[in-house]
């Protein structure tokens, strides 16, 4: 089930604003933002860390352009797993390190037989089909398919504008 | 990419700190100065090997609806309703993929009640139905690529 809104004030949904575009590369980035919201720095610095506690932020970081690293193969795995025993093995596949995201999806057969599917990235199709031998090894009979789709163009990627 | 670069790719992908300099912090670290890892950080930024640097926040627990939705298109229709997909707002990644469900788009929205707002929407406007596929649960999420 999606995980329900945390209550924010208007204090947070300007921080939020003022840095879902990303961090200023200045020394005291917290202060720019402080300045911006007119808020103390301390108190910016407390909301993001409250935020980061209840899952509003997942965390403060970078996020890699997998191309430039060289990881040409983005391979959606998507895996067939009885009801029963999917989410004790989400949770063991979404541990392993080859795997960046793991959702539990509604199926749509017979289209789509698919519950669990498991982002993978790899230097090639190559090492993103060994990793999928992981998973499937992992899954063993509790699996009944899988299928792994690449990505062939990108239509679209734009940030996710979400306050 | 030097082995600094590589280095900073590396170490923010774990967690930048939340204190006063952070930048000087992550320095430390890595055994080079504040304004050389200011500078190196704007500049991966700017050559797209880091493509967001910040906050990352989740949207459902920000009160928006977030959903991965799938179409299967024929191969007469696909640009047309690229284009009427790609037109929405709401719409944050599109991805052409290998299978009979052949494209891929991430759908956010205000509310989760704009959800079904915007796919009867796509419904609509491009003559195809739409497989939402929210999720109904989360195991893990973090990108950990190795520069």
């Amino acid at each position: 089930m999606p995980s329900p809104a945390f209550p924010l004030d208007p204090l947070d949904r300007l921080i939020v604003l003022a840095t879902q575009d990303g961090l200023p590369r200045v020394a005291r980035p917290y202060h720019a933002v402080a300045e911006q919201v007119g808020a103390a720095p301390a108190e910016v610095m407390a909301r993001l860390q409250r935020m980061l506690e209840n899952g509003v932020i997942r965390r403060i970081g970078a996020v890699p352009n997998h191309y430039a690293l060289g990881y040409k193969a983005n391979g959606m795995t998507v895996w067939d797993v009885a009801d029963e025993h999917v989410d004790a093995l989400g949770e063991r596949v979404g541990q392993l390190e080859s795997v960046s995201h793991c959702y539990q999806r509604p199926r749509y057969p017979p289209d789509w037989p698919y519950n669990l599917f498991a982002m993978v990235h790899g230097h090639d199709r190559a090492e993103v089909e060994q990793k999928a031998r992981q998973i499937a090894e992992l899954l063993g009979d509790a699996c009944r398919g899988h299928e792994i789709l690449y990505s062939t163009r990108i239509l679209k990627k734009t940030g996710l504008r979400i306050a | 990419m030097d082995a600094l670069d590589r280095a900073i790719v590396n170490q923010l992908q774990g967690g930048f700190p939340l204190c006063e300099r952070p930048y000087a912090a992550v320095a430390e670290q890595l055994g080079s100065s504040e304004d050389e890892v200011m500078a190196r950080v704007e500049r991966l930024l700017r050559d797209r090997v880091l493509t967001r640097f910040g906050p990352m926040f989740h949207a459902e627990r920000l009160g928006g609806g977030l959903s991965l939705v799938a179409m299967k298109i024929p191969p007469g229709d696909f640009e047309r309703v690229a284009e009427i997909v790609n037109a929405m707002p709401e719409v944050a990644h599109n991805y052409a993929r290998e299978h009979a469900l052949n494209m891929w788009f991430v759908l956010a929205t205000e509310t989760p009640e704009g959800q079904r707002e915007a796919l009867d929407r796509i419904e609509r406007e491009t003559g195809f139905p739409v497989y939402a596929m929210p999720k109904i649960r989360e195991y893990f999420v973090e990108l950990k690529l190795h520069a």
